[in-house]
C-alpha cells in the first residue's frame, strides 16, 4: 500500500505509476498467499498435525508431484467436460436468444422451459441424465451444459433488447435493412451483457461438471477430478484430496482470468472496462 | 425550366464562398419541405399536433420555437419520417438535388437532442456509418469523412472512441455524420440542450458559419429564443395544448452573426417580437 502511495508524487509519469499499480495488483495477493501458507505450514509441522486430518502445503504439493499421472489424467477430463459443456452452452443460448428475440410468441412459448431448466437442481436430474446416455462423458457434458446455460441466455436476451432507442432511430432514418440493424447495431450493443453472461457461465460450466462426475462416480463410473476426491476421501487419502481440490480451484480461476481478459480486450470502448 | 434554374441555384454555394445561401434564400426560392394541414394525435389520447402548415424553402434555417409539448419535436420527426402523421401530409419535394449527386446520396439527415454515437465504434466509423447503410464503397466515403471531420474541426481524433470525448466534441462528431451524406436538408433536435452555455454558442456560430458555407437547408428545433434569433433567417413560433403554430417571424439581421450580433439592437428587438409571441399564446391559454 505505502508503496504505491509514495509512487505518486513522482514526476516519473503516468506509465510509471500504472506498471507499479499492476506489480501491486499480483503482488500484494501473491504476497498474501505465500504469507498464509508458511502459516499453514508452520501449524502443521509445530502441532504435528496428522495428515489424514490437514495435510500441510509441502505434503499436498509432494502428493501432486507423485500422483501427477493419475490427477492430470482426471484433470484432463474435468477440463475436457467443462470446455465441452462451456462451447455448447455458448453455442446454444447465443442461438436461443436470437431465436427469442426475433419472435415475442416464440419467446413467451420457451422461455418459461428454460427458466425450469435454471432452477432444477441439476445434483436431482444428474442421475437421469447418467442412466439415460450411455457414455459418461456426454452425459456429463450435457449436465454441465445445462448449469451453464442460461445466464448466456438471458443476458444475450437482455443485451439484444438494449439498444439505445436514438441509435434505432438512426438506423430507421437511414432505412438500414433488418440485418443490418441485427448485425451493426442489436450485436454489439449486446456484447457488455453477454460477456457478462460468459463469465458466470464459464465458472458454473466447471461446477456443472464437478457435480455430474460426483454423481457418476458415486454410480462407480471413473472419471475426472471430482472422481479422485470422492475416492481419496474413502480411503482417507486427504492430500490426494487436497491436491485435487487445488487442480479444480487453479482451474476456476484460470477460466474466470481468461474470461475477463477475453471481455476486457472485446470491450475496450465500453465505460465498464476503462480504467 | 425550373429544375435547370435549381440545379444552377445548388450549385452556387459550394463554388462561390462570397455569395452566402442564405442570401439567396428568400421567398421565390421552392418549398423544399412541407407539412400540409398535419395533425397528431396519439393512441392515449394526446394532442400533440393540431392542423399545422410550415412550408420551408430551400436554403432556409427555420427553427420550430416553442415551449415543451408545443409539437416541434413531433413535427420535425415527421420531417425525418420517423412519426407518422394522423391526418394532413408530409411531402418532400425531390426535384431539389437535380444536382447531379452519386446515387449514394441521401436529401436528408438529422442530428438528435443526445450525440447518440455507437459507443464501440471510432469516431471516423460513427460519421461512416450512414454511408456504409447505403452501401457506399470504402474509397469513395473516406475522402467524405476526412471532409466532415474537417469541418466540424476533428480530423485529429478521428481515431478516438466516442467515451474519450467532451460531450461539446460527440456533438460535433454527431453533426459530422449528418454533414457527410451531403444532405440538402438538415433536421436538428434541439442539438445543443444539453450543453453548457459557453459550448452551446461556439457551436453555434459553426453551425451558422457551415450552414452560410455549404448552404443546405435547416429545420432547427429549440426552446431558446436567443438561439433561435441568432441562427435562423425565419423563426416558426409554436404553442402547447394544443400543439400549433402560432407565428412565423422573418429574422432581418446581418448575414454577419457572430458576438458583436448577440448583443446588437437587431438582436435584441427580433428577441423581443418572438417574446411577445410566446407570452401572447400563453395569455390566451387561460
Amino acid at each position: 500500500m505505502s508503496a504505491s502511495t509514495a509512487a505518486l508524487p513522482q514526476p516519473a509519469g503516468s506509465a510509471g505509476i500504472a506498471a507499479n499499480a499492476g506489480l501491486v495488483r499480483v503482488g500484494a495477493p501473491a504476497l498474501l498467499g505465500v504469507v498464509l501458507l508458511a502459516i499453514w505450514q508452520l501449524i502443521c509441522t509445530t502441532f504435528a498435525v496428522p495428515e489424514y486430518l490437514v495435510p500441510s502445503p509441502l505434503r499436498i504439493a509432494q502428493t501432486l508431484a507423485e500422483d501427477w499421472v493419475l490427477l492430470s489424467s482426471a484433470l484432463m477430463t474435468t477440463l475436457k467436460v467443462t470446455f465441452l459443456a462451456f462451447a455448447l452452452a455458448m453455442v446454444l443460448g447465443v442461438a436461443a436468444a436470437f431465436l427469442f428475440v426475433q419472435s415475442r410468441i416464440v419467446e413467451i412459448s420457451l422461455f418459461p422451459y428454460a427458466v425450469i431448466l435454471q432452477v432444477t437442481p441439476i445434483v436431482a436430474i444428474a442421475p437421469l441424465i447418467i442412466i439415460w446416455v450411455k457414455d459418461p462423458l456426454p452425459a456429463m457434458v450435457i449436465c454441465a451444459t445445462i448449469v451453464a446455460l442460461f445466464p448466456i441466455i438471458s443476458n444475450t436476451i437482455l443485451g439484444l433488447r438494449s439498444v439505445n432507442p436514438g441509435l434505432m432511430n438512426l438506423f430507421r432514418l437511414n432505412r438500414a435493412t433488418r440485418w443490418q440493424t441485427l448485425a451493426r447495431l442489436r450485436v454489439p450493443s449486446a456484447l457488455p451483457y453477454f460477456f457478462g453472461g460468459l463469465r458466470i457461465s464459464s465458472g458454473l460450466a466447471l461446477i456443472g461438471a464437478v457435480v455430474a462426475e460426483f454423481v457418476a462416480g458415486t454410480g462407480g463410473t471413473a472419471s475426472g477430478l471430482a472422481y479422485q476426491i470422492l475416492q481419496s476421501g474413502f480411503q482417507l487419502n486427504i492430500p490426494r484430496l487436497f491436491a485435487a481440490l487445488f487442480l479444480i480451484t487453479l482451474t476456476g480461476i484460470v477460466l474466470f482470468t481468461a474470461m475477463a481478459s477475453l471481455s476486457k480486450w472485446a470491450l475496450r470502448w465500453h465505460e465498464s472496462e476503462m480504467n | 425550366m425550373s429544375a435547370a434554374v435549381t440545379a444552377l441555384r445548388s450549385a452556387q454555394p459550394e463554388t462561390a464562398m462570397d455569395m452566402p445561401a442564405g442570401r439567396a434564400a428568400g421567398a421565390d426560392a421552392p418549398v423544399v419541405l412541407e407539412a400540409d394541414r398535419v395533425e397528431k394525435t396519439y393512441p392515449n389520447g394526446t394532442h400533440a399536433l393540431n392542423d399545422t402548415s410550415v412550408q420551408i424553402r430551400r436554403g432556409e434555417f427555420v427553427s420550430l420555437l416553442g415551449p415543451s409539448g408545443c409539437g416541434k419535436s413531433t413535427l420535425l420527426k415527421m420531417f425525418a419520417g420517423l412519426e407518422v402523421p394522423s391526418s394532413g401530409r408530409i411531402v418532400l419535394h425531390d426535384g431539389h438535388d437535380a444536382a447531379g449527386r452519386a446515387s449514394g446520396h441521401r436529401s436528408m439527415a438529422m442530428v438528435f437532442q443526445e450525440a447518440t454515437l455507437m459507443p464501440w465504434a471510432r469516431v471516423d466509423d460513427n460519421v461512416r456509418l450512414p454511408l456504409d447503410l447505403a452501401g457506399m464503397r470504402r474509397s469513395d466515403s473516406e475522402p467524405r469523412i476526412a471532409d466532415a471531420l474537417e469541418m466540424v474541426g476533428l480530423s485529429q481524433f478521428k481515431q478516438s472512441y466516442p467515451r474519450e470525448l467532451s460531450g461539446g466534441m460527440q456533438m460535433r462528431v454527431s453533426i459530422a455524420r449528418a454533414l457527410a451524406v451531403q444532405p440538402s436538408i438538415l433536421l436538428m433536435d434541439e442539438p445543443f440542450g444539453a450543453l453548457d452555455e459557453f459550448t452551446r454558442n461556439k457551436l453555434d456560430s459553426d453551425l451558422h458559419q457551415l450552414w452560410e458555407q455549404r448552404g443546405f437547408t435547416v429545420v432547427f428545433v429549440t426552446h431558446s429564443i436567443y438561439e433561435a434569433v441568432f441562427l435562423s433567417s425565419r423563426v416558426v413560433v409554436m404553442a402547447a395544448r394544443p400543439g400549433r403554430v402560432i407565428a412565423d417571424v422573418s429574422i432581418d439581421a446581418p448575414p454577419q452573426r457572430d458576438e458583436a450580433y448577440r448583443v446588437s439592437q437587431p438582436f435584441i428587438d427580433n428577441c423581443r417580437v418572438l417574446s411577445q409571441h410566446l407570452t401572447r399564446a400563453n395569455r390566451g391559454e387561460r
